[in-house]
């Protein structure tokens, strides 16, 4: 069922410089041309009536009810697949037309349950105003005859149901996994009266290849395909437009409510960035939400082993505050810090480095972004001159050569990667660089042109190899080159570059790429007209991540693939916010709008703004705080939203340094790992219940809003207000608006954003300000932020974490598409039905060697640590690379990872941890002491022993 | 491991491992033999069944997995038209043509004998398992009905007492 704020034009928008007029019902109507005659009457209020047709999707001409009459032209015409032509004269209504909607209408009715009173599309169901429409009165044929009104429903999916009595076969279903999603996984399975829409073979949802990302739910103008939720609650009465907090594409939505309950989370058709489509998390995974593991009331302690205490707010804000000061007046102004969340909005990670900066009156101040996108911050910086990605998603749909580098898209930015893979389907070519086989090295009707499937840990390695193609071979775009970058580091990086220990053939020993291989991809992608890279955490997650970074933007602009549709450098966003939170200055470095605290012009204007003196020295970042703390210079932290002790690398160091400090604030939703080591909890909201902004991986500012009250009472902007005016720091916002006006006043690349412009134009890429007052596509174009483009040397430099005989294997970590994260949220939904333990992906050889079957369990050990997890035996990786993902707690993926990192930014070196692998049958002493810890702080929460998904996907 | 869920890890099957190998090595010489046209589904799955005599199920994920296909795409298509067979037939095929025809000359009366005499009804197979009946819709032998084919040979102007003939064989 479709939104119930939406209204369908029936066919897609047609761009066309060209202007068509045309009358339609005496109507006289101006259109781009290839628009369909469907579409051109809606677009003038004129509805035809329509089954089959919706403009989410191509039209399809099957239901032959948008039938019309069209002066010259013989017969009835399907207005959806008939494009409108200069004065063309269309009748929609009269006699000859009623007569023929209403036989059509009579047959679909012969076939139907009449049981739309006690039906959940009751009231939004296309086939009931179609009956409505074309005048329905009776059925001649009447309902005795062979009819599909025994057909079994299909329940398998936990979040919709698929009800064949009720469908009428208009293919929108199968049309939207193919053209939306991309996946493919439904058809129509025989022919004539026996067709049925089948889910691959004719199996289950929940059997077939489905990823329940929802398109077919949407697309469905009957019952047929509903969510359980709406089946369950009943219609929305109504809708509000929000940005979604799961990962960095920051799909808008509609929640539609009933009073303060959310029936269901409908893609937004007017979303910038995802244009109507959704995937499982967003869609349908909100049930943590009102889960009963979330924690509501304010709880302090004075030490871990006892029991919380639920407090009132003000005894909780006082107790934290009169803590903080505490620890400072015996330890030091520098002996207290902050950490910003990348799940919360703008305002309040604004908020956040605010009260560190203005009220602790010192710089630690960090956030997630330290642990994933960092070296991208800093790399395109020194690079291109900004700290973030280049392009708007909708870019690649004018991509010819698509690289991707380190990511998983159709796992981790399954909305994005749908997009791109409609681009692929309509020819693009495609590389991918992953140590695995991801999903899009093959997949119906997509096929890497080259997958470099390059040892993990060498990828400046691969791109100087690249690069040393494109220069030796000629493929430089040198007039590019010449107009807008800087000639001096130009030729210093072609001879670096240029130099045969960087030629593929040297490298391959290295890479373990062939030589040809990567000759092949690198002509590829440097003489396409529009060749981009696309890059994720296996970038950035490096020794060398700030070096890769640059690596990329070198050979982008090498080729001249930057500055316009297409092209660029697109850093992948893991978070939902995490560009925001590094644009609002959550670096111990940095102001908001990427300025050093160093920058006398700058302080000096947050210090009249927020009337404190502000350090110009940069403070601690993460894994120095940790340091700190084991050095006892450290004891006091604020964390909003995050969970450093399962998401940072080598858990037992984070835990010791947790451990280490006196008093540890945590603001969430629920007591997550580092909450077991805190002293006072204060219960967060979700975006459910709040108002502000998420900023995505295009630079695209987007509203979150409020559709609900808190559930504790306060926002998390208001609980940061709290704290920082018991700190002595005055706050006196009355609403998330006047958090971004500051922002406002404060960052020039955000001048011009505001609430109410948002409201306006529904998003805004930054940078907005007076030259670019509705907000910035396209970056560097014309010219580089940072006037010209800067080429960085990049010689590769191995990592120190080595394979050897005692650790003869790579681990690598990554992601899934039903989980998120350290899975806070997704592990308390029905998510859980398609990935419920995170296993450790071997190769049959290694698996062999080993003794290692299917489903064994296998103990992973480390120099840093050792963790159990169960085998699955695969040829996604390659001998000697091990795999996991790191979504539940328990499986202490990061007890094995290392404190290595990147040598400019500190991101840790997630994706290489030389391990061994053996069979075992104990979890790891790690595990056991977890369990034992776990439970223990349970306990003293009073929560139940174990974490159950949500029952239902919305409550 | 008893804190942790039991969960049942479904062993992962590369396509067409499980298939018998008279099955894998028909499926993959039909597709070598097509590859490289255009809209190879088609031609793919009549090679797969002039081999098998059917296209089983079972080989759908094979034949996805080689042609780049989802296994839903092949199923449609599969299934969509009633020549090709999901289940083995008999060691022959007789195709009894229906149409108007071959009805105006007698295939009603053909249509009745044949199937008392095989004991089977139209999509049955013998109990011996020498024939399977089917139903077809024009042989493009119209002026020559009743007409019928076993497997790929026409039979024309058949009379019950040839039918006889041709299942005594």
């Amino acid at each position: 069922m479709q939104s119930i704020a939406e209204n369908d034009l029936g066919t897609p928008e047609c761009k066309s410089d060209l202007q068509v007029t045309l009358l339609i019902d005496g109507c006289e109507i101006s259109v781009p041309a290839g628009t369909s005659v469907m579409r051109a009457a809606a677009l003038a209020d004129l509805k035809i009536p329509k089954l089959c047709a919706t403009d989410q999707l191509e039209a399809f001409g099957s239901c032959r009810l948008c039938l019309v009459q069209i002066e010259g032209v013989k017969g009835f015409p399907a207005s959806c697949t008939t494009p409108v032509a200069q004065g063309m004269k269309v009748t929609t209504q009269n006699g000859e037309l009623a007569k023929i909607r209403r036989g059509v209408m009579e047959l679909y009715i012969s076939d139907h349950p009449l049981d739309c009173l006690t039906c959940p599309a009751n009231g939004h169901c296309e086939l009931q105003d179609m009956a409505g429409a074309v005048g329905l009165r009776e059925v001649r044929y009447g309902y005795a005859g062979a009819n599909h009104l025994d057909a079994p429903k299909d329940e398998s999916n936990p979040y919709f149901t698929f009800d064949a009595s009720k469908c009428i076969v208009c293919s929108r279903c199968v049309r939207a996994c193919d053209e939306q999603q991309g996946t493919l996984a439904l058809t129509i399975a025989g022919r004539g009266f026996d067709s049925v829409v089948a889910a691959s073979q004719g199996e289950s949802f929940m059997d077939s290849e489905c990823v329940s990302c929802g398109a077919c739910v949407q697309a469905c103008p009957t019952a047929t395909l509903s969510e359980k939720s709406l089946i369950e609650q009943g219609q929305a009465e109504h809708s509000v437009v929000t940005t979604c907090a799961y990962c960095g594409v920051g799909c808008s939505f509609r929640a539609e409510m009933r009073g303060e309950e959310v029936v269901r989370m409908v893609p937004n058709k007017d979303g910038h960035a995802n244009h109507g489509h959704s995937c499982v998390k967003g869609r349908f995974a909100i049930g943590y939400a009102t889960h009963p593991d979330r924690i509501t009331k304010p709880m302090i302690r004075a030490t871990i082993s006892e029991p919380w205490r639920e407090v009132s707010w003000e005894e909780a804000i006082a107790h934290a505050a009169s803590e903080m000061r505490r620890i400072q007046a015996k330890y030091g102004r520098d002996s207290i810090g902050g950490i910003t969340s990348s799940r919360c909005t703008n305002e309040e990670t604004f908020l956040v480095q605010k009260l560190v900066r203005a009220a602790f009156g010192n710089n630690n101040v960090d956030t997630c972004a330290r642990v994933c996108h960092s070296p991208t911050g800093y790399g395109l910086k020194t690079t291109l001159g900004e700290s973030a990605g280049t392009q708007t998603f909708d870019s690649v749909m004018d991509s010819d050569v698509i690289m991707v580098i380190g990511a998983n898209p159709t796992d981790a930015h399954p909305v994005f990667a749908s997009q791109m893979k409609r681009r692929l389907r309509q020819g693009a070519q495609l590389i991918v660089a992953d140590p695995r086989q991801i999903d899009l090295v093959r997949t119906p009707h997509i096929e890497a042109a080259q997958h470099l499937a390059l040892r993990p840990g060498t990828n400046v390695a691969l791109i100087n190899s690249l690069a040393h193609v494109v220069v030796s071979e000629g493929l430089v775009k040198e007039e590019f080159v010449r107009e807008r970058c800087e000639v001096d580091s130009f030729e210093k990086w072609r001879r670096f570059v240029g130099d045969e220990r960087n030629s593929p053939e040297a490298m391959e020993a290295v890479t373990g790429v062939p030589a040809a291989r990567v000759r092949a991809a690198a002509r590829l992608y440097a003489t396409a007209r529009n060749g981009a890279i696309y890059y994720g955490l296996g970038v950035t997650e490096h020794s060398q991540g700030s070096t890769m970074v640059m690596g990329i933007a070198n050979l982008a602009m090498a080729t001249g693939n930057v500055g316009r549709s297409g092209v660029g450098v697109n850093p992948l966003r893991g978070q939902n916010n995490v560009q925001g939170s590094c644009d609002m200055g959550s670096f111990p470095h940095e102001f908001p709008g990427y300025r050093h605290v160093s920058e006398d012009a700058t302080r000096n204007l947050f210090e009249r703004k927020w009337q404190v003196n502000l350090l110009a020295e940069p403070g601690l970042r993460i894994p120095n705080m940790f340091e700190a703390a084991l050095d006892g210079e450290f004891k006091g932290l604020y964390i909003q939203g995050e969970d450093i002790a399962q998401s940072d690398p080598n858990t037992q160091h984070v835990t010791a340094a947790l451990s280490a400090m006196e008093c540890i604030i945590v603001q969430d939703l629920f007591l997550n790992e580092s909450a077991k080591f805190a002293h006072v909890f204060l219960p967060g909201s979700s975006f459910l219940e709040k108002d502000g902004t998420f900023t995505n991986a295009e630079r695209r500012i987007s509203p979150v809003r409020k559709v609900m009250r808190s559930k504790s009472g306060y926002a998390d902007w208001e609980i940061t207000q709290l704290l920082a005016n018991a700190l002595g720091l005055p706050m006196n916002y009355s609403h998330p608006r006047e958090i971004m006006d500051e922002i406002a006043a404060l960052t020039p690349t955000f001048s011009g954003v505001s609430f109410a412009k948002l409201d306006e134009l529904g998003s805004i890429q930054w940078p907005c300000n007076e030259q670019h007052p509705e907000g910035t596509p396209f970056m560097h174009v014309g010219s580089f932020v940072r006037g010209k483009g800067k080429f960085m040397v990049t010689e590769y430099v191995a990592t120190t974490e080595k394979v050897n005989s005692r650790f003869p294997l790579i681990l690598t970590t990554g992601r899934i598409l039903s989980q998120y994260n350290v899975g806070a949220q997704t592990r308390r939904t029905q998510n859980v039905a398609w990935h419920d333990e995170d296993r450790l992906e071997i190769h049959p050889h290694d698996a062999d060697e080993r003794g290692v079957k299917e489903g064994d369990w296998v103990g992973v050990q480390s120099r840093a640590g050792e963790t159990v997890l169960r085998a699955q035996v695969t040829t996604r990786v390659q001998p000697g690379v091990v795999y996991t993902t790191f979504h539940f707690p328990e499986s202490g993926a990061n007890v094995i990872t290392t404190e290595n990192s990147d040598w400019a930014t500190n991101c840790p070196e997630y994706k290489v941890t030389a391990v061994q692998v053996t069979r075992v049958t104990q979890p790891s002493a790690w595990q056991r002491r977890y369990q034992e810890f776990d439970q223990r702080q349970r306990k003293l929460a009073g929560q139940p022993l174990a974490a159950e998904p949500d029952g239902a996907p919305a409550r | 491991m008893s804190a942790r869920r039991p969960v049942t890890i479904p062993v992962r099957v590369e396509p067409g491992s499980d298939l018998p190998p008279t099955e894998r090595s028909a499926v993959l010489e039909s597709v070598n033999d097509n590859r490289s046209l255009q809209g190879a589904l088609l031609p793919v799955l009549h090679g797969i069944q002039d081999r098998l005599g059917w296209v089983p199920p079972r080989a759908v994920p094979l034949v996805a997995f080689e042609l780049n296909l989802s296994r839903a795409e092949v199923h449609g298509v599969l299934s969509f038209y009633h020549y090709f067979r999901q289940s083995q037939p008999g060691k022959q095929v007789i195709y009894l043509c229906r149409a108007e025809a071959c009805q105006a000359v007698g295939a009603a009366e053909l249509e009745a004998h044949a199937k008392q005499k095989l004991g089977v009804d139209f999509h049955g197979t013998s109990a011996d398992g020498r024939f399977t009946l089917e139903p077809v819709y024009c042989l493009g032998n119209c002026a020559c009905g009743p007409s019928l084919m076993v497997d790929k040979e026409l039979h024309a102007r058949v009379t019950p007492a040839q039918f006889d003939a041709l299942v005594a064989k």
